[in-house]
C-alpha cells in the first residue's frame, strides 16, 4: 500500500475538520485513508481533460439549469423560542460558547 | 427455509387496509394499537424503531376514525402505519440521524415528504433506526446498535435505510419512508424483501432530510408491493420551495401507470453488471425475472455501461466531500451533543465532534476533506466531477436505446452481522450496483425478485431515465407478478 498519505497530513485534515484523532484512532485513519486512495488511483486511467465537472444534476435530467429566485419579500422563519430549545446553552436570545477572544 | 428464527410477515396492500378503514370494518385506531402492540413484541430483538410517535399516531388516526363515521371521502394513505427513518425531521419528536451527535435533538420544523404523507392521512408510527448520517450498507453504523434483519436476526438488513426495509418485512409498517444516497433504499430493500424506491434527483422534495451528499441525497418509500410503492411516490413528490433542487416537472399517477403490462417496452441488461463478483444464486434469480420479462413481451437487448467499474471510487469522493460540507454544522453550538469542559470555542468544536461522530462518519469525513484540500482538490473531486459526468451520459445514451435496465440490486444477498465491519473498502464495493445510478440522477426501483437456496431474498434493480418513473413501475410489477 502506498504512503500516500501520512500522520502529519491526516492531523493537518483533522484541524480542517474540526476533529480531534486521539493516538489510538490516528494509525488506523492512516491506514483506511492509503486503502481507499489508492483504490480511487484507478480513476486516473480516464483521460477527462475535455470534460467539464458535472456539480448540478439538472443540467442533466431535462430542466435545464433554471435559477429560479423567489419574491425578494420577507417573511417569518423559524421561531426563535423552539430553536433555542435546542441549544446546549442560551441566554434567550443568543447560542452561549466558550470565550473566543482572550483581553 | 433453513433459519432458526424468522419475523417476515407480510403487510396488507394499501388497497385492501384503505377498503376496511373506508368501509369502518377496521379502525385506524385499532389498526394503529395492533401495530403498536407488534412492535412492542418485536423491536427489542430486531432494533428498527429508534423512537415511537404514539401520542400523534392515535390522533391522526382518531381524526381519520372520525371522518370514516360521517362517511366523508378520505384521503389517499387514510390510516395507513407508516416508519420513518430518522434522518427526516418532524417538530418536536426526536430526530437521531442514528448518530449520538444528535441524540435528544427536537427538531423545529418538518419534513416535506413526511409532512405529505400526513396530509394524505397515513399514521406516523415512528422513526426506525437507520447508519449514522445515513452513512453504512449493513445498519451497522447506527450509534443505536444494529438493525436485525426480519428474515434471519443474525443478518444485517441492509443500509442505511436498514430500519425501514426491516419495518415493512416484519409488518411493524405498511409502509414507510428512508433515503437514498449511494443504495441505501434499493439496497435494504433487496435484503429484506420488499420493494424500495430511488426517485429522480429532485422528484421529491429533500428539505427536512438530515443532509449527507446534497447533489446525491433522494427521499423515497418502501413497501410490501410495486403499486403501494408507486402510490407514496405520488404523494410525497412534486415541487417544493423549500428544495432549491427540487423539480417543476409534473407528477404522474404513478400506480395507474404501473397498471399498464410492461409488453413492448425494450429492457436493457448490462455486461458490467453480471460479471465477477455477482454471486452465483442472485445472478440464477435475477436472470430468472428477466426471462419473466421476455415472457410479459419484452424485448430483451445486450448493452454496455463501460465506465461502470469507476463508479464506486467517484462516489466515494463525491459523496464524502459533500458529506464533510455537509457535516461541518454539527458543532456543538446551536443543538446536539457539546461536549464538556472544553475551555475553547476550537476545543469545543472538535471534542463535540470527536466524541459525537462514530468511526465511519469521521472515515468519510477525514477522506473528503482530504479530496477538497488545497493541492488535491483537483486532483479528487474534480476528477470525481468529471467521471461523474461520463457515467451520467453513458446512462443517457442507453436510455436512447432502451426504456429500462435491468440488473441485480446488490452483488451478494444480506450477509451476517459483523462480517463486512473490519473492512471499510469491502463495505464499500457492496454498493457497487448502485452507485451508478445514484451518481447520474436517474430513477429506480429495487423489486424482490427470488430467492436463494437458504431463503434469503434476491431484489432485482430497474433503473430507468430521469423522471421515467412509470416505466420503472411497469417493469418491476412485471416481474413481481411473475412470483419468482
Amino acid at each position: 500500500m502506498s504512503e500516500k498519505v501520512t500522520v502529519e497530513a491526516v492531523q493537518r485534515v483533522a484541524e480542517l475538520a474540526h476533529l480531534e484523532l486521539t493516538p489510538e484512532e490516528t494509525a488506523p485513519m492512516v491506514r483506511d485513508l492509503n486503502a481507499i486512495l489508492d483504490y480511487v488511483a484507478e480513476l486516473d486511467e480516464l483521460d477527462t481533460s475535455n470534460v467539464t465537472p458535472l456539480a448540478q444534476m439538472s443540467e442533466l435530467s431535462g430542466d435545464g439549469i433554471v435559477a429560479v429566485l423567489r419574491a425578494d419579500q420577507t417573511a417569518p422563519s423559524l421561531n426563535r423560542a423552539v430553536v433555542m430549545e435546542q441549544a446546549p446553552e442560551t441566554d434567550g436570545a443568543f447560542f452561549k460558547v466558550p470565550k473566543v477572544i482572550e483581553r | 427455509m433453513d433459519v432458526a428464527e424468522t419475523f417476515t410477515q407480510k403487510p396488507m396492500s394499501l388497497a385492501a387496509l384503505s377498503a376496511e378503514i373506508a368501509a369502518g370494518r377496521t379502525k385506524a385506531a385499532d389498526l394503529a394499537a395492533t401495530y403498536y402492540e407488534r412492535i412492542e413484541e418485536l423491536n427489542p430483538r430486531l432494533n428498527i424503531y429508534l423512537s415511537l410517535t404514539k401520542e400523534r399516531a392515535l390522533a391522526q388516526a382518531s381524526k381519520i376514525d372520525a371522518m370514516a363515521a360521517k362517511g366523508n371521502p378520505l384521503p389517499p394513505l387514510a390510516g395507513i402505519p407508516v416508519g420513518i427513518k430518522d434522518v427526516l425531521v418532524v417538530q418536536g419528536v426526536p430526530s437521531t440521524a442514528g448518530s449520538k451527535i444528535l441524540q435528544g435533538y427536537r427538531p423545529p420544523y418538518d419534513c416535506t415528504a413526511v409532512a405529505r404523507l400526513e396530509a394524505a392521512g397515513a399514521v406516523l408510527l415512528g422513526k426506525t433506526n437507520c447508519d449514522e448520517f445515513a452513512m453504512g450498507s449493513s445498519n451497522e453504523n447506527s450509534a443505536y446498535g444494529p438493525v436485525r434483519n426480519p428474515v434471519d436476526p443474525e443478518l444485517v438488513p441492509g443500509g442505511s435505510s436498514g430500519g425501514s426495509a426491516a419495518a415493512v418485512a416484519a409488518n411493524l409498517a405498511v409502509a414507510a419512508l428512508g433515503s437514498d444516497t449511494g443504495g441505501s433504499i434499493r439496497q435494504p430493500a433487496s435484503f429484506c424483501g420488499v420493494v424500495g424506491v430511488l426517485p429522480t434527483y429532485g422528484r421529491v422534495s429533500r428539505y427536512g432530510l438530515i443532509a449527507f451528499a446534497s447533489s446525491l441525497d433522494r427521499i423515497g418509500p418502501l413497501a410490501a408491493n410495486v403499486r403501494d410503492a408507486a402510490t407514496l411516490l405520488g404523494v410525497i413528490a412534486g415541487h417544493d420551495p423549500n428544495d432549491a433542487t427540487s423539480s417543476p416537472a409534473p407528477v404522474e399517477d404513478y400506480a395507474t401507470e404501473s397498471d399498464k403490462p410492461a409488453a413492448g417496452l425494450r429492457i436493457g441488461v448490462p455486461a458490467e453488471y453480471f460479471a465477477d463478483g455477482l454471486d452465483p444464486e442472485v445472478r440464477a434469480a435475477v436472470e430468472k425475472g428477466i426471462g419473466a420479462l421476455e415472457a410479459a413481451g419484452c424485448t430483451i437487448k445486450p448493452i454496455s455501461l463501460p465506465h461502470t467499474k469507476y463508479a464506486v471510487p467517484t462516489y466515494y469522493l463525491v459523496a464524502t466531500a459533500e458529506a464533510s460540507a455537509n457535516l461541518a454544522r454539527f458543532d456543538g453550538v446551536r443543538y446536539g451533543y457539546r461536549s464538556a469542559d472544553s475551555g475553547t470555542l476550537s476545543a469545543m468544536y472538535s471534542h463535540s465532534r470527536d466524541e459525537g461522530f462514530g468511526a465511519e462518519v469521521k472515515r468519510r469525513i477525514f477522506l473528503g476533506t482530504y479530496a477538497l484540500s488545497a493541492g488535491y482538490y483537483d486532483a479528487y473531486y474534480l476528477k470525481a466531477q468529471r467521471v461523474r459526468r461520463l457515467l451520467a451520459e453513458e446512462f443517457l445514451r442507453a436510455f436512447a436505446e432502451v426504456d429500462a435496465i435491468v440488473t441485480p440490486t446488490s452483488p451478494f444477498p444480506a450477509f451476517k452481522l459483523g462480517e463486512k465491519t473490519g473492512d471499510p473498502l469491502a463495505m464499500y464495493l457492496a454498493d457497487i450496483y448502485t452507485v451508478t445510478a445514484s451518481l447520474a440522477g436517474i430513477c429506480g426501483v429495487s423489486v424482490p425478485c427470488g430467492a436463494t437456496k437458504t431463503g434469503l431474498p434476491v431484489g432485482m434493480q430497474v433503473l430507468a431515465r430521469h423522471f421515467g418513473e412509470s416505466t420503472a413501475f411497469r417493469v418491476a410489477r412485471a416481474v413481481e407478478a411473475a412470483g419468482i
